[in-house]
């Protein structure tokens, strides 16, 4: 494959009550728990998806971050990889609380739909009608290397012309994402030091 | 059965997180799938555990949901007729 240079087309990041676009401030909010602080920016920018509604801490997150980079840059056949420590274990931790009683036993499906990461994905899918390549990876950092030879090798066999990637993590209101879209033109050569100032590792 | 119509209102909008939904705009016979009120497939299997937990009904037949779960209305109905708490 040739060594043609990626970009990245727009990115966009949601950490300590602030949402930031292509590094401009464009939400910040004094509200500490995720979910209202998410709500608060569904009304903000007058996002219109009642599902949203539905969808646990890290779909909330994948898809608020997601939404801002693909509304600038829509194309049916964005490909997405996505990536997080904790993967769906706040809303593992919810569903195990429904089901440890066997005298109160009432597992809900509302919860157990997103007991899996990629979910984030599926919700992503929907809300932008993408048929896409896919893929979640759990791992203790961001693997930057491998999500870049992943959309590379989408963007050059001529799978895709752009590919969301990011990092969504959501464990116990602790929250970060950071999801760019990358493509061959862009303003922001795709390069490693950039991804790694923006994301916080644990 | 009014005031069952009224809970069951009230019950749905916060399980199912309905929350651009008025409890007040809702009309019992509104479909609750489709057109009406637009719930999907998980939140059928979440009604399912609804009357279960509140109501002590346990639906076997799948093909039952279908008729019970038309409106708030049939909905109320079903509770009435066939509720253990």
């Amino acid at each position: 494959m040739d060594k043609e240079k990626l970009y990245i087309k727009s990115f966009c990041q949601i950490s300590n009550q602030e949402v930031c676009l292509n590094d401009e401030l464009i939400f910040r909010s004094i509200e500490s728990d995720f979910n209202v602080f998410a709500k608060e920016i569904y009304q903000k920018f007058e996002i219109q998806y009642p599902k949203f509604h539905k969808m646990d801490a890290l779909c909330k997150l994948a898809f608020l971050s997601s939404e801002f980079v693909l509304n600038q840059n829509y194309n049916s056949e964005t490909a997405i990889i996505l990536a997080n420590h904790s993967s769906s274990l706040d809303t593992d931790v919810k569903h195990q609380k429904t089901i440890k009683n066997q005298e109160n036993y009432y597992p809900s499906p509302a919860v157990f739909v997103y007991t899996l990461p990629n979910i984030t994905i599926g919700e992503i899918s929907i809300r932008h009608q993408l048929k896409s390549e896919s893929a979640f990876f759990v791992d203790e950092d961001y693997p930057i290397e491998l999500i870049h030879q992943q959309a590379e090798y989408l963007i050059k066999s001529g799978k895709t012309t752009q590919v969301l990637c990011g990092w969504t993590e959501y464990f116990q209101n602790n929250y970060q994402a950071f999801v760019y879209l990358v493509g061959k033109e862009g303003n922001v050569p795709l390069e490693s030091k950039f991804i790694k100032e923006r994301i916080i590792n644990k | 059965m009014e005031n069952l119509i009224e809970e069951l209102k009230h019950k749905i909008v916060e399980v199912l997180n309905l929350e651009d939904i008025n409890v007040e705009d809702i009309d019992a016979k509104d479909p609750l799938f489709g057109d009406g009120l637009g719930l999907d497939s998980i939140d059928a299997l979440e009604l399912i555990v609804l009357l279960d937990k509140d109501y002590g009904i346990k639906i076997s037949d799948p093909k039952q949901g279908k008729t019970i779960f038309q409106s708030i209305e049939t909905m109320a109905q079903y509770v009435t007729d066939n509720r253990t708490k």
